[in-house]
Order: structure tokens, then sequence, then C-alpha cells
């Protein structure tokens, strides 16, 4: 609904809004604006001279195989972070809404994880597969397999993906309930009068009907594997060993405070810029047109 | 009547409980590697039960610090964490709630563009622009330094004042540098305006006529109309506020604004040695347990904040 009726004032509608515009503008357009700015102009080491170079950084940047080999691994760990994350998610969402009975004590044990910070997530599994005394290093031991994250980097790469995937369950379990939960009975019912099988049934019926809270999950997982998992990556394996776990939102950090390369690190910030403006437009897009049945 | 499966529901039942159990199992290591001493965690056999030192461990890291990691205590890095969280909580809903009152209950012109300015903060996560947000905090005024510099104005107001224009002012190390950056919103500003949407046009027309201004308006009437709202959307806010991590780990250099959550890297991550692990997981519990507890007690706001905010 949109309203009809309206305040007359010259002045206050800008007052209220000038605390929200003033911190965007210094806080995010500013800075925006710079690592724009920066990405197409060079210092030299001194910083004095400066010239500007167009896309130079970025034709650099991309024929960087360490740059290519992190988006690369950024690739893999956000689609397995979302596919376990969300396969799972919708597994106990599915099973919860199936049971009836204790429904609401299977929702408060798995949804609060998602209240974890990914930092404290990366810190609980870091010690559980600690080579030396982590537990399920002792289990995997028993296996036969060594598993150590300070040399192999495909172990490094599993450690951080299964932290990250157990800490957003419960973030598409809860959405996945709500959406099982605003099915309508009678659809469900129809179905099973046709003596379709629970299992068949799902598949059919209910999972089609999910469409929309799947595909804004995927979305919403994509960005949170790519920019909120730095706190898991930063607290573990610091993008180790050999810069197997640095994923790109590790690296435009390393690059810019360690590394102290201001305008790679500008032009790196711009390619994730567009990566999220990407991924917006998406989930606008889709909410905006929303699968209706 | 859907036929109930007696199989299948016991399927369902035995695959909740190994899900339950899959996600306290890392709880329940970490709480008994806190009450251990590092002698039986490093034995070789790693206990399942908790051990003898509970309350040793947790007071030393509480009152007087971690013996390696960062030197101040858990209670100081806590206080820290919550006052950035309750800081960031007020400071989103406060510049929120009054830029979609400014933006439902008046026309002006600009509103469009402004609320696109709003909306673009969606798009701009502080990962993606971390050194030039950083250069912005250790000087808020350097981007009105440098307008004036190109503008050339700085030599103007030089030769006319005949002072130097230098204009700094560091948030570096601060409650507000932790605080300010992180309080625009556009989701929280989204929330309100959809909020504002569903509330009659009567109401406004009543206020009017009863003479009301805005300002009366928004304390009198729209502020009490939005406490549930208020109350959800300051639970996902608490949580966002205090598990942030990259933030302040750029802005609290000096340990005594040091937040938990990255204090914990500071334990965990120690170069060639074993980090002391009762003491790290010690931490990890009290950084975990204020927001879990948040969203275990006021699950109805949190699930009502939830599915409202993706809305």
């Amino acid at each position: 609904m949109i309203h009809r009726s309206h305040f007359r004032h010259k002045t206050l509608p800008y007052l209220l809004l000038l605390p929200q515009l003033l911190i965007t503008a210094v806080f995010f357009l500013w800075p925006a604006g710079r690592a724009i700015f920066q990405s197409v102009i060079r210092q030299d080491a001194w910083g004095i001279s400066s010239e500007f170079v167009g896309l130079a950084t970025f034709i650099e940047l991309f024929q960087d195989k360490l740059y290519l080999n992190s988006f690369g691994i950024t690739l893999v760990f956000s689609f397995t972070v979302t596919a376990l994350a969300m396969g799972l998610g919708l597994l106990f969402a599915a099973c919860t809404d199936f049971v009836i009975r204790g429904a609401r004590g299977y929702r408060a044990m798995l949804m609060w994880p998602y209240a974890v910070a990914p930092a404290v997530a990366g810190a609980l599994w870091y010690f559980m597969f600690n080579p030396s005394l982590g537990i399920i290093a002792y289990f995997l031991d028993g296996f036969g397999y060594d598993w150590n994250h300070y040399i192999r980097g495909r172990d490094a790469m599993v450690l951080i993906i299964i932290a990250s995937a157990w800490k957003q369950i419960g973030y598409n379990y809860l959405f996945f309930l709500a959406g099982l939960q605003a099915i309508p009975r009678s659809l469900v019912e129809a179905a099973a009068i046709d003596g379709a099988e629970p299992v068949r049934r799902f598949w059919s019926v209910i999972f089609p009907l999910l469409s929309p809270t799947t595909f804004f999950l995927i979305v919403i997982n994509t960005v949170y594997s790519f920019f909120d998992t730095f706190g898991v990556v930063h607290a573990t394996t610091t993008g180790g060993p050999a810069q197997s776990t640095s994923i790109l939102v590790y690296k435009v950090f390393n690059t810019g405070f360690i590394g102290q390369d201001l305008s790679n690190s500008a032009a790196q910030s711009v390619v994730l810029m567009a990566i999220v403006i990407l991924l917006t437009f998406i989930q606008f897009r889709f909410l905006g047109s929303k699968v209706h049945y | 009547m859907v036929g109930r499966h007696r199989w299948l529901t016991f399927t369902a039942h035995l695959i909740l409980i190994i899900g339950v159990l899959v996600t306290l199992f890392p709880l329940w290591i970490a709480f008994v590697a806190s009450t251990h001493p590092m002698e039986n965690l490093l034995s070789g056999r790693f206990p399942l039960l908790p051990g003898p030192d509970l309350i040793e461990i947790y007071s030393e890291v509480l009152l007087r610090g971690q013996s390696r990691g960062s030197g101040i205590p858990a209670t100081q890095m806590m206080l820290n964490s919550l006052i950035m969280a309750v800081g960031i909580t007020a400071g989103k809903i406060l510049v929120s709630f009054t830029a979609a009152f400014a933006i439902v209950y008046f026309r002006f012109a600009g509103r469009n563009v402004f609320f696109f300015l709003i909306f673009i903060t969606l798009m701009l996560p502080v990962e993606v622009r971390i050194v030039p947000t950083y250069d912005v905090v250790a000087n808020v005024l350097g981007p009105l330094q440098s307008l004036l510099e190109v503008t050339r104005l700085d030599r103007l107001i030089e030769s006319l004042a005949g002072i130097e224009v230098n204009l700094n002012w560091r948030l570096l190390n601060s409650y507000t540098g932790l605080i300010l950056p992180l309080i625009a919103s556009a989701t929280a500003t989204f929330l309100f305006r959809q909020f504002f949407q569903t509330i009659p046009d009567e109401l406004i027309e009543a206020a009017q006529i009863d003479g009301a201004g805005p300002m009366e308006f928004m304390w009198r009437i729209l502020l009490p109309l939005s406490t549930t709202n208020l109350a959800a959307l300051s639970v996902i806010l608490f949580l966002y506020g205090w598990n942030q991590y990259l933030w302040p780990l750029l802005v609290a250099q000096q340990e005594k604004y040091l937040t938990i959550v990255v204090g914990i890297q500071r334990i965990v991550n120690t170069a060639e040695t074993q980090p002391i692990w009762n003491q790290a997981m010690a931490l990890s519990i009290l950084a975990l347990l204020p927001p879990v507890l948040v969203i275990i007690f006021m699950q109805r706001l949190f699930l009502k904040a939830l599915i409202d905010a993706e809305k």
C-alpha cells in the first residue's frame, strides 16, 4: 500500500535523511570511488607522482596465476559450501516438517550455529581437526588417513568448507522450513490421495513449490561464502598452506594490508564489487518476479 | 489425511537426531576441552567428558587474560563487543527509522535519488572496499580535505585567512570508529519502509486533523506501533554487531579495544607453537554464548526479523 497522505515540510525530510546519507557518503561511496580511482592509476613507490594506466592493473590481475588460482579456489569453496549448507538444511527441514512431533525442539537445536561468528566456527573446527590433538584427526588416523591441514592444501580446504557450512545450515533450514510450512496442506493431501509415496511426493510436488526459496537461498549462500567467510580463513588457515585456502576476500585483504600493493588491491576490490552488484541484481530480479504457482 | 508412514517417520527422527548431534558436537568438544588441563588434551586420548579445571580455566581467561594470545582479560573483550553490538544496533535503528520515515511520509525533491543511494550500500559490503575505508577511518575528514585540494579551495582559504588547511579526525582505536562506519543500513531502512507502508492512511489524516506535526506523529504514533518490529530487528542487529570480524580487526589495533571474536584469532593463530587450547576453547565458548542465548531465548522475535528482513 502506498500512502496518499503526506506531511509538508521544506527541510525536515532532508534533516531526517542526513545521518544515514552522511555515513553512506563518507564510509561507503567515497571508499568505493577511491577503490575505482586507485585501480586505474599507478603511484610510484613514494606516493609522489601517479599516472593513469587505464585497465592495465586489471589485465595484469587476470594474468596473475596466483589471482586466477584464488578465483578458482573461491568458486570451488563457494559452490561446495552452498551445496552442503542448502542440501542439509533442506533435508533437516523436510524431516522436521514430516515428523510434526518434536518439531520445535529440533528447530531450536538446529538453528543456533547461525548465531556463531564465522571466526568462532572456524576456531571450533580448527581445534577438532588439529593433527596432534584434535578428536576428528584422531578418528581419521584410526581409518588410516593422516590428516594435516598445516601441510596439505586439500585438508585445509575441507576444514574451511566444513566450518563455513556448519555455521550456515541453520539459516537454510529455517528458510526451507518456513517455505515448507507455507505450502497448503490440501496440495500435499491431493498428491497423497493420488497415491504418491512421501518421498516421490516431496520431489514432484513439494520441491518445485519451494523454488522461490531455493533461488533466494542460492544467492544468499553465495554472498555468504564469498564475503562473510573471511573470519573463518583469517582465524584458522590464514590462506595457507601455500595459498591453498586464499579465497578472494582474504586475498584482497592480504594484498592491501600485508603486501601494501594499493592499485592491485583496489583492482581486486573493484572485481569483488562487480560480483556483489551482479548477485544483488540477480536477487532483486528473482524477488521481483517470484515463481508463482 | 496424509498417510502416516511408520518407517519414514522413524527415519526422519533418526536423521534429525543425527543432525542435532553433529550440530552440537563442536560445542561439546569445545566445552570439554575448556575444562581440562593441557596435559589431558595432549595425552593422545581425547577426553569426552568434562574435566576438573572448569573454574580455574574460565576465571583465568575471564579475569587475567590469556598466557599466549592477547594479554587482556575476556571480560574487557566482552565489554568491547557489547559496546560495539549495542552501539551498532541503536545506531542502525536510529538512522534507518528516521530515513524510512522521511521517505514514506514526505514528498520532496530527490526522494528517489536518496532512496537509491541507500539501496547502493547493499552492494558495498566492507569486505570489498577494505583499504580505502580504512583510510577514511584513519582520517574521517580526508575526503573533505581531498575535495578542497582538488578544487584548490585550500589555497584560497590559505591566502584569504592565512591558515593552512589540514583536516584530521582519527577514528582508529575508538568505539566511535568501531561503530559509526557500520551503522548505515539499507536492510533496516527497507524493513521500516515496508512496515510504514502497511500503516493505514487514516492514522496520519487523524493526526493531521488533531494538529500533530510530523515529529509528533513519529514519536507518539509511529514509534509505539513499531515496538515489535524494533525488538525483532534489534535481535538480528545485535548478532550482526557482536559477530563483526574484519572491521574491528582493522580499527582496534590497541588491545584495550579488542573484541572477543577478534581476540580468538590472537590465541588460536599462534605461529609455530601449539595454542593453549583449553583457554582458546573457553574463549570461543564465551564468544558464542551471548548471541546464541539471544536467539534461543528470543526465538520468536528472531524468526520474525529473519523472515521479514529477507522479504
